[in-house]
This record gives structure tokens, C-alpha cells and sequence, in this order.
């Protein structure tokens, strides 16, 4: 039976892990390629790096990262942030990884999730979508890191970039992001009730109950969190053991 | 040490494939030259996307029947995810599309219903007995991308299976020193190098 996946996420600032740095700093000597390591170890089932960098003339020490963690790390790598153009999707894959997440980049240009699609394939091609609540069971997409509001209904915009090819979406609530208080199980439910690729959920893990959650009553497919594991609360592992006891396939941590 | 040549085809998963290969301790060579291919010792075929674009890509490049020709001789081969479905007959996917024709049978889609790609790892279930299963039990985890599945017409070529929308489909399929996987080995931790170092292994 196909099991249900956990990925922690790493924010990525020139070529750095940037979210809970210090507490890492203190375990990893600040390495994100050892942290990567570490986490396959404990039982990830796939690593997301989201670059932030600012600039994209710093992009390339981004490059480098991915190729250095794709060289320790066997298992599945998705990066987004910054990519803009097939180029762009290109070089990420070149670089190692194995799926890139597109967002602002395919609001504002539709036509680079087909271009992705049909160049490297829809499973490596991976839409981002940041929801905000606008009305009851009304989400509304937003780019640019949240900065800016589109217009867009989500579920409508999911509709159309799958689509369009894409073979994943990576659905982050921008109301449950950081509050650490559970994902947004109705705009789960509302985009899996509307498309057939699998569905990350990103934003609120405060706990393995809100996995669970997630994971049921939202039907994700796979569960994203950062600071829940980068902090040390819980462990990959601890939150496999509690998923799988409360009935969900897992892959087990060896 | 040992030499592996890996198939460039202008498209797959090549890097992660390189990287296996040389942790499992042999020298990966990359290649999109026929020559190199029909005198290889031991052969990868790796591959994502589309089933008529790789095919496009083999036959444009003479690699087709460069391939037939390794695998004719016998020696150490193995396809990937896309390299496995290309050696059945023909695939379905967008169209009907001829591809090498090595295993009997062909390519089919999920049911529209099911969510696909079916993505993630997945556990796998041995049927018969094979060198590259050596130390990997039923039950073990691997990393899978994929919407379409092989059916073959000939069950003896079927090592192990995998489950997914209510289908059983191979997850690895072998003839003598031909082997495949639906999963991507490169991608399924320990297991998946277990998985590169039992087909190293099968080199002299």
C-alpha cells in the first residue's frame, strides 16, 4: 500500500538554512547538507528546499547546495523559490533536484507549468499554491511569498494547473502558516474534492495530531512541516510512530 | 573497478542514477553513443517523462537498436521507471506508441479515478526468484512516479509487484541478466543501494 509521506522543509537563504538556524547551529554546526542527512536518517520521506534567497545573482550558491545535498542524500529532493522560466527548471534538475515547485512565477505566466510539464515531465513539475480564507469556504491565491494578492480562487487556479500538467500540488494556508495550530482541513478537503494529482499540505503543524488531521479529515497525501521538526519538538520518527498507531500506512523509520 | 555504462537520452534521471552507482562503489559512464552502448559490460537505461519522447529520443539517436543489441548479448541490464516500460511492446500513453518490444505486453494507465502520479514509496511483494532481490525481503519500501503501469502477457518475467488503486503491477521484472524497475532505486535510501550493488554484483 502506498504510504502517506512526511517532508520537512528548509527555507534556503544564499545557500543556507535559515529557519531555526540557531537551535540547528547547535546540533548540525550549521551544515544543511549534514542536516539533510540527519533527516533521511530519521525517516523523511522526501526533503523540500524553498529558496529565499533575494537576489538572483545569489542564486548559485542555491546550486551548489542542491548539488551537494543531492550528492549525500537518496532520497527525493523538491526545490522551488525563485524559478521563473524553463531555464530555471532546468538547472534545478541539473543541480539534483528531482521536482521543482513553481508559484508566483506560474501566476504570472501559466504557460511555464505546460512548458515544465511537457519538458521534464509532470511528476517533476510541482505547483505551489499559497491560500488565503476570503469568504466562507472562499480561498483566494496569493504570490510573491504572500505579499500579493491575485484574484485568484484557489480551487479554480487548482483545476487549472493540473490541467495544465502539474503532477503535484503543494498547498500551503497562509492564515495556519506559523500558528502551529493544524492545517486547513476545509481548503484541503475542497481541492482534493476537485483534482486527482496528489496534495502536500503545508502550514500549521503544531503537533502529529494535526498530521493526522491532515492526513484524514483533509485526505492529503503527504505532510510538509519546518520548525516542528527543526526546533526538535518532535521527531520524524515520533510522529511516524503516533501516525501509524492511529492507523495511517507509514513508511517505518529503520 | 567495475564500469557501468548509463544511457544519456537527452532526457531522465541521469545524475541521481550516476550517484548511485558510483555509492554502490562501481564507475558510472555516461554515454549517448551507440558504440559504447553495444560494448558495454553492464548497462542502466534510466528514465522519466513521457514514453514517445523517450522512444523519439533512443530512435533519433541510433540507441534503439543499440540497446537490442546489448541486451541480445546477455549481459548485465537494467531500465529505470521510463528505461522499464520502453522494453515492452508498446505503451498507451498519449497515443499508441511502439517501443523496444524485449518483454511481451504493454503500458496502461491507472483508472481515471485513481490519483496519479501514483507518487511516494510503496511496499513491495517478491513472486519469484532473482540475484538483484538478494537481501531486499517483501515488505520493503521504495520510491515510485509513475501514471502508467506494464501488463505483461507473459507472468514469468514478473520478480515483484506493488499495489496501487486496487492494481497489482510489476515493480520488477527480469530475464536472465535483463532486469527493471518500476521504482526508482536511486531514490529508496539503503534499500534502493542494495538494489544497484546486487546488479553491480552480477558483474565478473
Amino acid at each position: 500500500m502506498l504510504t502517506r509521506r512526511i517532508i520537512p522543509c528548509f527555507d534556503v537563504d544564499n545557500g543556507r538554512v535559515v529557519k531555526g538556524v540557531s537551535f540547528i547551529n547547535l546540533r548540525d554546526a550549521g551544515d544543511p547538507v549534514e542536516l539533510a542527512s540527519k533527516y533521511e536518517q530519521d525517516g523523511a520521506d522526501e526533503l523540500v528546499f524553498l529558496d529565499i534567497t533575494a537576489s538572483s545573482d545569489d542564486r548559485a550558491s542555491t546550486f551548489d547546495l542542491i548539488q551537494r545535498t543531492a550528492e549525500q542524500i537518496f532520497i527525493p529532493l523538491t526545490v522551488g523559490g525563485g524559478v521563473r522560466s524553463p531555464e530555471d527548471v532546468r538547472r534545478m534538475l541539473e543541480s539534483g533536484a528531482d521536482k521543482v515547485s513553481l508559484n508566483t512565477a506560474a501566476v504570472e505566466n501559466p504557460d511555464l507549468i505546460g512548458q515544465s510539464a511537457k519538458g521534464f515531465g509532470s511528476q517533476c513539475t510541482v505547483v505551489a499554491l499559497d491560500a488565503k480564507l476570503v469568504g466562507e469556504n472562499k480561498w483566494e491565491i496569493f504570490t510573491h511569498g504572500g505579499r500579493t494578492k491575485t484574484g485568484i480562487d484557489v480551487i479554480e487556479w487548482a483545476t487549472e494547473v493540473t490541467e495544465r500538467g502539474a503532477g503535484e500540488l503543494l498547498v500551503t494556508s497562509m492564515d495556519s502558516d506559523g500558528h502551529k495550530d493544524g492545517y486547513d482541513i476545509a481548503l484541503l478537503r475542497a481541492i482534493r474534492d476537485r483534482v486527482r494529482v496528489p496534495i502536500i499540505a503545508s502550514g500549521g503543524a503544531g503537533g502529529p495530531e494535526h498530521f493526522l488531521q491532515a492526513l484524514t479529515m483533509g485526505r492529503a497525501d503527504a505532510v510538509l512541516a519546518a520548525s516542528i521538526f527543526h526546533f526538535g519538538e518532535h521527531s520524524i520518527k515520533s510522529v511516524k510512530e503516533y501516525l501509524s498507531t492511529h492507523g495511517i500506512t507509514i513508511r517505518p523509520v529503520n | 573497478m567495475k564500469d557501468i555504462v548509463v544511457v544519456d537520452y537527452g532526457a531522465g534521471n541521469l545524475l541521481s542514477v550516476v550517484r548511485a552507482v558510483k555509492a554502490s562503489g562501481a564507475k558510472p559512464t555516461v554515454t549517448s553513443d551507440p558504440t559504447v552502448v553495444t560494448t558495454a559490460k553492464a548497462l542502466i537505461v534510466p528514465g522519466v517523462g513521457a514514453a514517445a519522447d523517450t522512444m523519439w529520443n533512443l530512435r533519433t539517436r541510433g540507441l534503439d537498436r543499440a540497446i537490442l543489441e546489448f541486451i541480445e548479448s546477455d549481459r548485465p541490464f537494467l531500465g529505470v521507471c521510463m528505461g522499464m516500460q520502453a522494453l515492452f511492446e508498446m505503451s498507451r500513453e498519449g497515443g499508441t506508441h511502439e517501443c523496444l518490444g524485449v518483454l511481451q505486453g504493454e503500458i496502461v494507465r491507472f483508472p481515471e479515478e485513481a490519483i496519479v502520479p501514483h507518487m511516494g514509496w510503496n511496499v513491495i511483494n517478491q513472486v519469484s526468484e532473482h540475484p538483484i532481490m538478494a537481501g531486499i525481503e517483501t515488505g520493503f519500501h521504495f520510491y515510485f512516479v509513475h501514471s502508467y503501469f506494464a501488463k505483461p502477457t507473459e507472468s514469468d518475467c514478473v520478480i515483484a509487484e506493488a499495489s496501487y488503486a486496487g492494481i497489482d503491477f510489476p515493480a520488477v521484472v527480469g530475464k536472465g541478466n535483463l532486469m527493471a524497475t518500476q521504482f526508482h532505486p536511486e531514490k529508496s535510501g539503503p534499500a534502493g543501494l542494495r538494489l544497484y550493488n546486487n546488479f553491480i554484483g552480477l558483474l565478473d
